[in-house]
């Protein structure tokens, strides 16, 4: 599996360092580049490898799929394929049912992203880029379905309600990507934060405390049973899918909400009434 | 020179933790949000499911301003402090 391949590459390259060590994502080699150095780092090798294992779970689940459905991987594809679709049937109008493949791809990318933390692997996503990525990704599509009543239209909807706010409006506009990229950057990278503090903290404690014992027993951090483990299970598996999960949800509630329906519908009927004459 | 780099050390410390003090509201927001989602569920049990995922949304939503708190104060700790301090060298050079 290419989770594997992501663990040796991590041995391989990671310093063996003692304590307490927050770092960001190690950069393996930079291509040179014309106008600046492009460093190849972590996040993008683990993200790589994370749509890899997706690609391949796809493969896997479709594989020798039937039209009355036999296998219990055929069910579990099903059953994801439906829940997206009435997800965003709920969320969004008819005219978006096509979107039902991107939402989930996009769940399925933050979620796996998240999860990758519990193999001790860097999560992409605690990497401002990565995400930061994804929200720009976002904001194009926001910014074109608001757009499909052209342009004009489109300039227009900054004056409103009074043309005085339009600076408000454009301020708005941007911090839209910005939110969505520090929301889901900061519950990730707070965690791997507050897990590793945790993690130091009570190595410390339990050698002050049963430092004494004789021999090896002293050297063994017996305070660190448990509740690493506790935080982990908040902090990596709930935190990670419910950030998923928001992504997910505020990608459809913008891009829902910014495109003009009634206007864009309303046009398109006067444009076929125009044709037809 | 070993002073004012304690010196930048010490306020970049301090800048990170007054920052933090941001995350207060946040967390009476929330607090607000998930009373209401309850009171609701008590009223209405059948509506459990949409009143959850409202709910969660709500408070992603309200924790955004309390993770900019928290960007300023990681980025005061990890990465102002060896800027600064670089500034300076470079400075009295």
């Amino acid at each position: 599996m290419p989770l594997v391949f992501g663990m040796v590459l991590k041995i391989l390259f990671n310093p063996a360092s003692e304590g307490i060590s927050v770092s960001g994502a190690l950069v393996y080699f930079t291509i040179p580049m014309p106008l600046q150095n492009l460093p190849i780092t972590e996040s993008q090798v683990n993200s790589a490898l994370v749509i890899i294992t997706i690609f391949f779970l796809c493969l896997y689940f479709t594989h020798g799929i039937t039209v009355k459905a036999e296998l219990r991987r055929q069910h579990i594809a099903e059953w994801i394929v439906k829940q997206t679709q009435s997800l965003v049937k709920t969320n969004m109008s008819d005219y978006f049912s096509g979107f039902a493949p991107f939402v989930a791809a996009i769940m399925g990318l933050s979620a796996f992203s998240s999860l990758m933390a519990l193999l001790g692997l860097y999560a992409p996503t605690s990497d401002i880029n990565i995400v930061g990525g994804w929200a720009i990704l976002v904001f194009i599509l926001i910014t074109y379905y608001k757009m499909k009543c052209g342009p004009l239209h489109y300039i227009k909807s900054f004056g409103d309600p009074v043309p005085f706010l339009s600076p408000l409006n454009i301020i708005s506009e941007v911090a839209t990507p910005i939110s969505m990229a520090f929301r889901h950057y900061g519950n990730v990278l707070s965690g791997a934060v507050i897990s590793v503090l945790v993690g130091a903290g009570l190595q410390g404690l339990s050698n002050m405390l049963l430092g004494w014992l004789p021999g090896f027993l002293g050297e063994i951090p017996f305070l660190q049973v448990g509740l690493p483990a506790i935080l982990s299970v908040y902090f990596d598996l709930f935190s990670g899918c419910l950030q998923a999960f928001i992504f997910a949800m505020l990608t459809m509630l913008y891009i829902a909400s910014g495109f003009p329906e009634e206007d864009y519908f309303a046009r398109r009927a006067k444009k076929t009434a125009r044709s037809k004459k | 020179m070993e002073l004012a780099i304690g010196i930048i050390l010490g306020c970049c410390a301090l800048g990170a933790g007054a920052a933090m003090i941001a995350g207060i509201g946040p967390g009476i927001g929330e607090g607000n949000a998930v009373a209401a989602a309850c009171e609701a569920i008590g009223r209405q049990p059948e509506c459990k499911g949409s009143v959850t995922t409202t709910m969660l949304m709500g408070c992603a939503v309200a924790e955004t301003t309390g993770l900019y708190a928290l960007v300023i104060a990681i980025l005061l700790i990890f990465v102002a402090p060896d800027m600064l301090v670089n500034i300076l060298l470079n400075a009295v050079k």
